[in-house]
């Protein structure tokens, strides 16, 4: 097993009297894909903002190749490695598609021909080739929200953290999401997905991480999560568990 | 007659270059950030005493002090920021109009009680003298301010699209939560736009010196024509201000030419209302 890259250590967040994060612990190590699930209201995207330092986290720390990151700003996480998404969209609308991958690559690039160079060697892995000179906002919300990847995917991060890639995608633009998500993982790329689209994520993640009223509930492989009996709880309700314990525990 | 209309719109002209190159740091600044800066004709007022005083006690010519001007009022611009704007930047409207009403009432003030309220003129300058072209008169100041005017637009035009440092101040202006997971420090590129958009009037400022008063309330006039410059090219967007400068300028000289020139500020007042009744995005704005 490769080492712990991003530890994420009894991370606690407050919104007022609502515990959005309470306690949360887990590690990342590199080159594995996490599952971040849970109900609404979980929590997961208020961890996503702790860990881009969107939010500065009220206890606890996050450790990024063992330094504490938790007080940094948003730029400097972004300077370090770590790149995110957000849940809706935030391509720049008003320029083109070109433009906005170079807005990325500038971070490593600073001469004007190296990130043109870069943003459209990165529009090719992404199926941008066609549509560079477009502006962004003419866009298709699927192709805004891979843009908007694409884009972070251009200032070289070694982590990405996607905030729901594939909610409101059809059935063959989920499976187009996943194969692109095995591919930067096969480029040495460290993901961790908030999903709500079970059928999307639990098939390429190493390990899933569930979260319910701001707790870690869960953890461990795609197949002992969903039989775990809290994860039912959560999802499901606890009337709805019983019933399906009571049906299939003569079965066992 | 025909000669006296030419040279009508061969002023215009000229000095609507002039207005697009005012009007161009206003127009940037609240494309970024949202915030009008009330004071922006009195930067011009600073700019030109400098250009003045550079004359007056080192017998430097404007043309030759417009670097130091510029620099001068780029360093007030990001100054300007991080004392007064940074502070107010996500506070309600109202607390920002003061803010930068504020810095108008200062400087004027400051002008005053430092200068007086005499006009100044530089009498020569290496610029004084006219062209003849035909029947038509070119005063050379005004040329060059004009010819400065191109320029300096076309500068901040390419910088904005053409570069790093100004596609990322137009990544965050659009939105900047977006442009810091970028790695963008959208505080330093805010005072960055701040000084540049006060580093333009300090170039205009030092070409008007050539052929203009200088005294504390300068400023009000051009102030407001830059506004009426900005609303008509749309509020934000550079090359629409370069157009209205224009514009602005071709309205001013010919209503002062065919109808009379005490009223030639009412016009374009009265395409100002025009603008903010039919088309209050202006030419090439947004939304």
């Amino acid at each position: 097993m490769t080492k712990d890259m991003l530890i994420i250590d009894n991370i606690t967040k407050r919104f007022g009297g609502l515990m959005a994060n309470q306690n949360v612990s887990f590690s990342i190590a590199e080159g594995e894909i996490i599952g971040l699930i849970g109900p609404n209201g979980a929590g997961k995207s208020t961890l996503f903002n702790c860990i881009s330092c969107y939010y500065n986290a009220d206890g606890g720390r996050i450790l990024f190749h063992g330094a504490d990151i938790s007080k940094k700003t948003p730029e400097a996480i972004c300077r370090m490695g770590i790149g995110r998404t957000f849940q809706i969209v935030r391509i720049f609308k008003e320029m083109t598609v070109r433009e906005n991958i170079m807005i990325g690559a500038f971070l490593k690039h600073v001469k004007l021909c190296d990130a043109t160079a870069k943003a459209e060697e990165t529009a090719d892995l992404f199926g941008f080739t066609e549509k560079l000179d477009l502006p962004a906002g003419s866009l298709t919300i699927s192709d805004q929200k891979r843009l908007e990847v694409a884009r972070v995917f251009a200032t070289e991060p070694k982590v990405l953290l996607l905030d729901e890639m594939m909610a409101g995608l059809n059935i063959q633009e989920v499976r187009e999401t996943t194969d692109l998500i095995l591919k930067l993982r096969d480029m040495g790329i460290t993901l961790v997905l908030v999903e709500h689209v079970m059928e999307g994520i639990m098939p390429i993640a190493n390990r899933v991480i569930v979260l319910d009223y701001g707790e870690k509930i869960a953890e461990g492989t795609p197949d002992e999560v969903v039989n775990n009996d809290k994860v039912i709880q959560a999802y499901f309700g606890k009337k709805y568990h019983a019933k399906r314990r009571g049906r299939t525990a003569p079965l066992q | 007659m025909e000669g006296l209309f030419i040279q009508t719109l061969v002023s215009g002209l000229l000095i609507g270059f002039l207005y697009a190159l005012i009007a161009v740091g206003l127009t940037m600044i609240f494309g970024m950030m949202d915030i009008v800066n009330f004071a922006h004709g009195d930067y011009l007022m600073v700019a030109m005493y400098f250009s003045f005083w550079c004359f007056a006690l080192f017998g430097m010519d404007p043309l030759y002090s417009l670097p130091a001007v510029t620099l001068l009022l780029f360093g007030l611009g990001i100054l300007t920021y991080y004392l007064l704007i940074k502070p107010i930047i996500n506070a309600p409207m109202l607390s920002q109009i003061f803010v930068t009403f504020g810095v108008l009432i200062f400087l004027r003030g400051l002008a005053t009680f430092l200068w007086k309220v005499d006009y100044r003129m530089i009498p020569q300058t290496v610029l004084s003298g006219n062209i003849h072209l035909g029947d038509v008169y070119i005063g050379i100041p005004q040329l060059t301010a004009a010819a400065g005017a191109i320029i300096c637009n076309g500068l901040v035009l390419w910088f904005l699209k053409k570069t790093r440092l100004g596609m990322a101040l137009e990544a965050v202006a659009e939105d900047k939560e977006a442009a810091r997971l970028m790695g963008i420090n959208s505080d330093r590129m805010f005072a960055l736009a701040w000084g540049i958009g006060i580093a333009t009037v300090g170039v205009a400022g030092a070409l008007l010196t050539s052929f203009y008063y200088v005294f504390p309330e300068v400023g009000a006039n051009f102030g407001l024509i830059a506004f009426v410059v900005v609303a008509l090219g749309g509020f934000g967007s550079v090359t629409g201000a370069f157009a209205a400068g224009i514009i602005v300028g071709l309205v001013e000289v010919l209503s002062g030419f065919l109808i009379g020139p005490q009223f030639k500020f009412m016009f374009v007042l009265v395409l100002y209302l025009g603008v903010v009744f039919i088309r209050p995005q202006g030419l090439l704005g947004k939304k």
